[in-house]
């Protein structure tokens, strides 16, 4: 439509058709201008979110400073004259026990994500790649609610309670596995949390394998190394960085992952030395406080919620630069 | 120099044959190695069976017509359906869809068509990757001290929780956007701008419709993320028992919302239509993932030919 137009201008007069196309003259920089707009909006929004979130608890970090990284206690207050604080907020339980969590998920997740990536990329056979990553991939698209549900209603009573027993039966005398097992505890929300992070650190050092030359794999078979040998002495620590990375970025989804932890760790600020008591995250007493949090009880757990979001925040951007040096890959980087 | 060379003693030299004892060690080792990293990977779907099963076999006896015609029956009674959570959870989307696929798509447009090489492009690319991370209760926590109480006091209701899961959604599509239109190749864009197209109409008419399915897979993507998030919207749409068609002013339910509030109490009917709501979420977003991974792999395949 508009080609015809400009066509049949520059026809009738050529040195006028430059002045009758202002409107796509002007179109340029306005479109300019609206795309980058909304790029600084994204920047802009994460900025309000961090000032407008701390201005909101700072009356309860301005009451207690640093006691609340440090303090055991946790008390909301009751009243409602909100510019004075009346609880104690000590948040040392629910980062102890997002610590925990998170820790006890890593450690059973990343050596089985590094053995999946390792299978899929270097031992699989051709065809069975792709369906294999689509596979452990889908995990990911799982909600969390649903490993909530699942892991409360059937993973924990069929699966892991007899492995608890079991444990206890066994390495009871180490203080890890002190008794007595009830079921919610920091272990049930730690496994279900593996479970919940493996698609994500398995893509990602799946990609940093996949990124390593085939130049040098070959080189090392040519010498007569075997399979192992290979991936021991050459995959592995030409990716370290990478899988460093990537179990950075599982680790920050470990510690903002919300449901499925409130759901299993079973609300305790004890701070138990033990894996099979129950305890209380970060993010899982944010969670199971709100729906009946009076006006200064909302304050503490945005305090709660800022300093998570700084810890997260920290642990993202060292992930990041891990793993932007480790490999430019593109494609799976939102997961 | 009249060195020749001499043979070695047929003694001592080996069998070309006989394997060395630690050639044998070696490749054992190997075997060993293969065999643990198949039975890990083994063991790595096993989870995934079993949820697919588990929630397939408790939700399949739950689902039927009734279950999305009626609102929520009390936890001890039988029968009723989550008619209010597919209801709040489709306006939620509803709203949300928009508000993160057009500045997401926008901001990838940037960071790819304008930005190539400039440091604010860098550092927005840098802070959507951060923002995937963020946790989305504190999403939750900032759409509720802006929206539901604080500076706009909508209270809780379907737009708050649009807001939050969109917010959840936006870094996502960037990204995904991003990579979908970096496959577009520079040739196009050339041919669009020799032809004097300006640099709007190259990017709306040219690369937008090319990287189009590409865009519909990261858009997807963040869907099957946004329509499983449960944490924002316990702080922002609170829940309901009944239906609710307004967008502002009534608390919202949501699919999610319904199935933590009935996995959480003592009522076998309750836990039941828990199950079946999760089977209806699973199937959701499951779908939505793998039909978006078809696409991106067709859409990568056919860019990778030109």
């Amino acid at each position: 439509m508009t080609g015809t137009s400009a066509e049949t201008g520059a026809a009738r007069a050529p040195h006028r058709s430059l002045p009758g196309r202002s409107r796509g003259r002007f179109a340029d920089p306005l479109f300019k201008a609206a795309v980058t707009t909304s790029g600084v909006f994204v920047l802009a929004l994460l900025a309000f979110m961090i000032i407008r979130t701390t201005a909101d608890a700072w009356p309860i970090f301005a009451k207690e400073g640093l006691g609340f990284f440090t303090g055991t206690e946790w008390t909301a207050g009751q009243t409602r004259d909100l510019p004075n604080i009346h609880g104690t907020y000590g948040a040392l339980p629910f980062m102890y026990g997002t610590l925990v969590t998170s820790a006890i998920a890593l450690v059973i997740a990343l050596p089985v994500s590094i053995a999946v990536a390792l299978y899929i990329t270097q031992l699989a056979p051709r065809r069975l790649r792709n369906p294999l990553s689509y596979g452990v991939e889908t995990l990911a698209a799982v909600p969390s609610i649903v490993y909530g549900l699942w892991g409360l209603l059937f993973f924990l009573p069929v699966v892991l309670r007899p492995v608890m027993d079991w444990l206890h039966r066994w390495f009871g005398g180490v203080f890890l596995f002190e008794g007595p097992v009830f079921g919610l505890s920091y272990f049930s929300a730690g496994v279900v949390l593996a479970l919940m992070v493996l698609p994500i650190m398995t893509a990602i050092i799946r990609e940093v394998f996949a990124a390593a030359p085939t130049a040098e794999l070959q080189a090392a078979y040519g010498l007569g190394a075997t399979e192992w040998e290979v991936i021991r002495r050459v995959l592995v620590p030409r990716s370290m960085s990478g899988i460093v990375g990537g179990a950075m970025l599982g680790l920050g989804r470990a510690v903002g992952e919300t449901v499925a932890v409130a759901m299993l760790v079973g609300g305790s600020q004890a701070m138990g030395y033990s894996l099979f008591f129950a305890g209380d995250t970060m993010a899982a007493h944010i969670f199971n406080t709100f729906q009946d949090a009076l006006p200064e009880t909302v304050l503490g757990l945005m305090a709660i919620g800022v300093a998570l979001f700084v810890f997260t925040f920290l642990i993202n951007v060292l992930a990041r630069v891990l793993v932007w040096r480790a490999s430019r890959f593109g494609g799976d980087a939102a997961v | 120099m009249t060195t020749t060379l001499t043979p070695p003693r047929a003694a001592q030299r080996r069998s070309l044959r006989q394997v060395d004892r630690r050639t044998r060690w070696r490749k054992l080792t190997s075997l060993v190695m293969r065999m643990v990293l198949t039975v890990t990977m083994a063991l790595a779907c096993l989870p995934l069976v079993l949820i697919l099963y588990v929630v397939a076999e408790r939700g399949w006896s739950v689902v039927d017509l009734h279950f999305f015609t009626q609102d929520t029956l009390p936890f001890r009674l039988e029968g009723g359906g989550f008619r209010q959570g597919f209801v709040g959870s489709f306006l939620i989307m509803a709203l949300a869809i928009p508000m993160a696929v057009v500045p997401g798509i926008a901001t990838a447009v940037y960071l790819v068509e304008y930005g190539r090489g400039r440091k604010l492009a860098a550092l927005v690319r840098f802070v959507t990757d951060v923002m995937t991370g963020v946790p989305s209760i504190f999403v939750g926590l900032f759409v509720y001290a802006v929206l539901v109480i604080g500076t706009v006091k909508l209270g809780f209701g379907t737009l708050a929780a649009a807001v939050a899961i969109a917010i959840v959604m936006l870094p996502i599509v960037v990204r995904s956007s991003e990579e979908m239109l970096k496959l577009v190749p520079d040739s196009l864009r050339s041919a669009s701008l020799g032809m004097g197209a300006r640099r709007w109409q190259t990017t709306t008419k040219v690369v937008l419709p090319a990287a189009a399915p590409g865009l519909a897979t990261g858009a997807m993507l963040a869907i099957a993320r946004g329509a499983g998030e449960t944490a924002p919207l316990i702080l922002t749409g609170l829940g309901s028992f009944t239906m609710t068609l307004y967008l502002v002013g009534e608390r919202q339910a949501s699919l999610p919302q319904l199935i933590h509030q009935n996995a959480v109490q003592p009522f076998e009917p309750g836990i039941a239509r828990a199950w079946g709501g999760a089977l209806c979420l699973v199937a959701i977003t499951v779908l939505f993932t793998i039909v978006a991974r078809v696409i991106a792999a067709r859409f990568a395949r056919t860019r990778e030919g030109m």
